[in-house]
């Protein structure tokens, strides 16, 4: 057994930025290289992409620009990849990686592709009540587009254990990405929940890449990091005990410090004694943060309990659509003109009869982004945006919004700014609901392919 | 003498379905239980008047000092559903900066952003 392993981050979201998962693969040492590119509707979204574009593989669509930034430094190292790529078509993107090694030259190299996260067909009959609202999900029969249950480590440990040194699944939760090498390399036992939990612990404070480096912290005069313009990805250096040092290539911006990692180690998160994942419940309220050293942060005692006999199942529906627009204000009374504007909006509104299930127009600038919570010292701005957007039934609905607002140019209030009109201004609403299944009714597979 | 939260602790929030998690964590050992005592779930979702329209859960989390506050209905419905442009809400955790704070005059030299101290 190996007396630690480096495990890295090559991404925390669909839109993450590939270059320092690059430098993770050319400097980071590591033994694993693991993506996670899913969001709550990610796979909805790729169903509905898929039925309107034949040509749309179902997987990631950077799948490209990720495997050709990292598989010439990983396949020279050794460094197996684990990813959730694969979103509705594991098999495609596993053959589209076997395609990339051929090009780049590496012959006999083994990928495995999870399957069986998708449970649309059965997941009625599978699981009776919406967690979210307590109602059947049968209300949501006639809307359903995609279910998906997340799965799991175990099936990625039984890929790398056949052998495969490239992992691409469908859904599976985000920690047990960064689980699974542990439980491979270490033998950690699937019901171990001592040992899973400081994994999982561990993967959840990786999951989200440069949140625990430095990203999505730094405050100027409150909390400085150096050049956060250059984040370095995580590294987990763990062992056998389910330990971790926390630490990023040298040179890297950003920073590791115990506030950077506290942060993480809550970010969505409910209850911190109980957090569900599919193979343990983890504790962090047990966690212990060591600072050994710049960029070197030691996380021990993270707790572990058994693991539910149920998976989570996220059911994505079609719920219509939303209309947005803004346009701008700006000079002495900026915020006066934005306030006519409304109300003429409002009033325009009523003309068009335009149906929404909900509208909101606020002053971006003043209280677009906090609402209600917006506190009364707040200064009135020098610029400001009136921001409009409503939640209708169709698509006509929705597309008032921009229309109303082009009206706004010549029709509308002295100083009007405005852009450039851009299509409809128009997106579809995928609505998510979770449930619970039964985890002996869902059954992972794998299937492999060469290069 | 009163600050504002952000010289005491610094907060980061999260998304799942429509509840948001705003955790806030204590810059000194000695804030924390400053934080416990005065940022009640109460004040909390009060603090953040219509913006959370369900549930606030309060978590203390001894062991890193900080506190988790699961807010429910914070979302507009849900990421995809709502229709505030910070989709997330992972702007919403900069509010609870602002919520005023009663610190000991013989804390002050631990408080952070000193240059922003009014």
């Amino acid at each position: 057994m190996k007396s630690s392993i480096r495990i890295g981050s090559g991404a925390a979201w669909w839109g993450d930025r590939v270059e320092p998962a690059a430098l993770n693969a050319e400097k980071g040492d590591l033994d694993y290289l693991c993506f996670e590119t899913m969001a709550e509707a990610t796979v909805s979204a790729a169903q509905v992409r898929a039925r309107r574009d034949p040509s749309f593989p179902g997987y990631d669509t950077y799948l490209d620009d990720r495997m050709r930034a990292v598989l010439p430094a990983c396949m020279k190292r050794g460094t197996k990849i684990i990813t959730n790529q694969g979103w509705i078509n594991p098999d495609a993107a596993a053959k589209r990686v076997v395609h990339w090694l051929n090009e780049f030259g590496f012959k006999g190299v083994k990928v495995a592709s999870v399957n069986g996260s998708l449970i649309t067909e059965h997941v009625l009959d599978l699981t009776d009540t919406i967690l979210e609202n307590g109602k059947p999900t049968s209300t949501l029969k006639s809307t359903l587009i995609s279910a998906e249950a997340y799965l799991g480590a175990e099936p990625i440990v039984e890929a790398l254990k056949a052998g495969a040194q490239i992992v691409i699944t469908g859904r599976v939760a985000d920690p047990s990405l960064f689980l699974a090498p542990m439980m491979y390399e270490f033998g950690w036992d699937p019901l171990d929940h001592a040992k899973l939990g400081q994994g999982n612990g561990i993967g959840h404070l990786m999951e989200c890449g440069a949140q625990v480096t430095g990203g999505y912290f730094s405050d100027p005069g409150f909390k400085d990091v150096p050049q956060p313009w250059n984040f370095g990805f995580p590294i987990a250096e763990v062992t056998p005990d389910g330990t971790v040092v926390l630490t990023k290539v040298a040179g890297t911006g950003g920073a590791i410090t115990a506030r950077t990692v506290k942060e993480q180690m809550l970010y969505e998160v409910h209850d911190p004694a109980n957090y569900l994942t599919p193979d343990v419940v983890v504790d962090f309220t047990t966690a212990k943060i060591e600072e050994l050293g710049p960029d070197r942060v030691r996380v021990s005692n993270i707790g572990g309990k058994p693991r539910t006999p149920t998976f989570k199942v996220s059911m994505g529906c079609t719920e219509g659509f939303i209309g947005e627009d803004m346009f701008f204000y700006a000079g002495p009374g900026a915020l006066r003109r934005a306030q006519l504007a409304k109300k003429v909006l409002e009033e325009r509104f009523k003309i068009v009869k335009l149906e929404a299930e909900d509208i909101r127009i606020d002053y971006l600038g003043l209280n677009a982004i906090h609402g209600d919570a917006t506190p009364a010292w707040a200064p009135e701005p020098y610029e400001v945006a009136v921001r409009v957007a409503a939640r209708t039934k169709t698509r006509e609905e929705a597309a008032k919004v921009g229309r109303e607002v082009d009206g706004m140019a010549v029709s509308g209030i002295a100083h009007t700014g405005k852009r450039v009109p851009h299509q409809d201004r128009t997106r579809e609403v995928i609505g998510v609901w979770s449930g619970l299944v039964d985890r002996t009714k869902v059954i992972p597979s794998v299937r492999y392919f060469e290069s | 003498m009163k600050v504002k939260l952000q010289h005491v602790a610094h907060a980061r929030s999260g998304d799942k379905g429509d509840t948001s998690n705003i955790s806030v964590f204590a810059y000194a050992p000695e804030f924390y239980p400053l934080l416990k005592e005065q940022l009640t779930a109460e004040r909390f979702k009060a603090y953040y008047a219509g913006a959370i329209k369900g549930l606030v859960t309060r978590y203390d989390v001894d062991n890193i000092e900080a506190m988790n506050f699961v807010c429910q209905g914070a979302l507009g419905g849900g990421v995809s559903r709502s229709l505030c442009l910070d989709n997330y809400g992972k702007a919403l955790s900069a509010a609870i900066l602002g919520f005023e704070i009663d610190v000991p005059e013989s804390l002050k030299s631990k408080l952070h952003g000193q240059q922003a101290l009014g």
